[in-house]
């Protein structure tokens, strides 16, 4: 297929990219990646259970990193040193994998992202080596800083994490994917279906959501809708939208040949 | 026998049940072998291929972790 989404040289045909987190079980994270298409899945990396449930399931065996491309997470992270050794950690946990996604957060009540430490980060992980999407403010100077460091994609927030408050500044959002020469994919805060449509119409390269399918009613069904929805949205881009008037002298049936 | 020897493994005081431990016994001790999982010892990646070379010391700092659901 010619319109695909190209992240560090990889194309993927899906524009979706989904989280693994908040699912009421393995069984429902799996039928809602499924309904979603999603190729790119989120994972986060977390301290093991030592000495219980040995035998406990893991998300490993429901999402198998052979059938799907993993992207580790910083998620919890307010420091870039904290940031940058759990992804040295998911590297070696994933044989030597490069694509992750960075995130480092500057306040636990609203998960507003710490640019600041971000960058910090992403200089760090670049220089190691790996392919860094990462989470940002929707500010378009960070965003083209991340850019200029070596990130393979910029992410910025739509709203803010977890709040399903859809896309609150679509200008912002307009500037940094005109001045990006990467991926810009929204990241957090799409809360339905037509914020993901209104993200890809705005030319976004991708959405990557979590809770919005997860907290969701039935999660599988909004997985399929927000498939649609990207899908939709991308077309509805790539066609070139009409150009918005107050009012038309042009209605679409014909003005001659009227009866009477 | 029991050492005296203590580590900390995922921010917790563990005592070791031998004086010299490489990590791969460590992971045999915890039950981890054949679980994917990344060890740091002390900030820095013990890759996988070390497991057996590394020996513990004393007050050594590991974390272990592997993949959970997230987004």
């Amino acid at each position: 297929m010619s319109d695909a989404l190209v992240i560090a040289g990889k194309s993927y045909q899906s524009r979706l990219l989904v989280g693994t987190g908040k699912y009421a079980d393995f069984t429902q994270t799996r039928a809602a990646i499924d309904a979603s298409g999603a190729e790119i899945i989120t994972v986060a990396i977390r301290r093991t259970n030592i000495g219980q449930n040995a035998n406990e399931p893991s998300l490993l065996d429901y999402l198998p990193p052979s059938e799907f491309t993993y992207l580790p997470n910083t998620a919890g992270c307010y420091s870039a040193e904290d940031a940058v050794r759990t992804l040295r950690l998911a590297r070696e946990l994933l044989d030597d994998h490069r694509l992750v996604k960075l995130e480092v957060l500057g306040d636990p009540n609203t998960l507003y992202p710490n640019v600041m430490e971000t960058i910090a980060a992403a200089k760090t992980l670049v220089k190691e080596g790996f392919e860094v999407m990462v989470y940002t403010s929707d500010d378009p100077i960070i965003a083209k800083q991340l850019e200029d460091i070596g990130c393979v994609a910029v992410m910025p927030l739509a709203s803010l994490i977890g709040s399903g408050m859809g896309i609150l500044n679509p200008w912002n959002l307009q500037i940094i994917i005109e001045s990006a020469n990467i991926p810009v994919l929204v990241d957090a805060g799409v809360g339905c279906a037509s914020d993901a449509a209104i993200a890809m119409e705005l030319g976004c390269a991708g959405v990557l959501m979590n809770t919005a399918i997860a907290a969701a009613r039935d999660p599988v069904l909004m997985a399929g809708a927000m498939k649609k929805a990207v899908e939709a949205g991308r077309e509805s881009f790539l066609a070139g939208r009409m150009a918005k008037k107050l009012y038309s002298a042009s209605p679409s049936s014909p003005t001659t040949g009227m009866i009477g | 026998m029991k050492s005296s020897m203590q580590i900390f493994v995922n921010g917790k005081a563990t005592p070791l049940p031998a004086e010299a431990m490489s990590v791969l016994a460590l992971v045999e001790h915890m039950q981890l072998t054949g679980k994917r999982i990344a060890i740091e010892r002390n900030g820095d990646i013990v890759p996988r291929s070390q497991f057996a070379e590394v020996q513990l010391q004393a007050d050594d700092k590991l974390e272990i972790v592997g993949a959970v659901g997230g987004g």
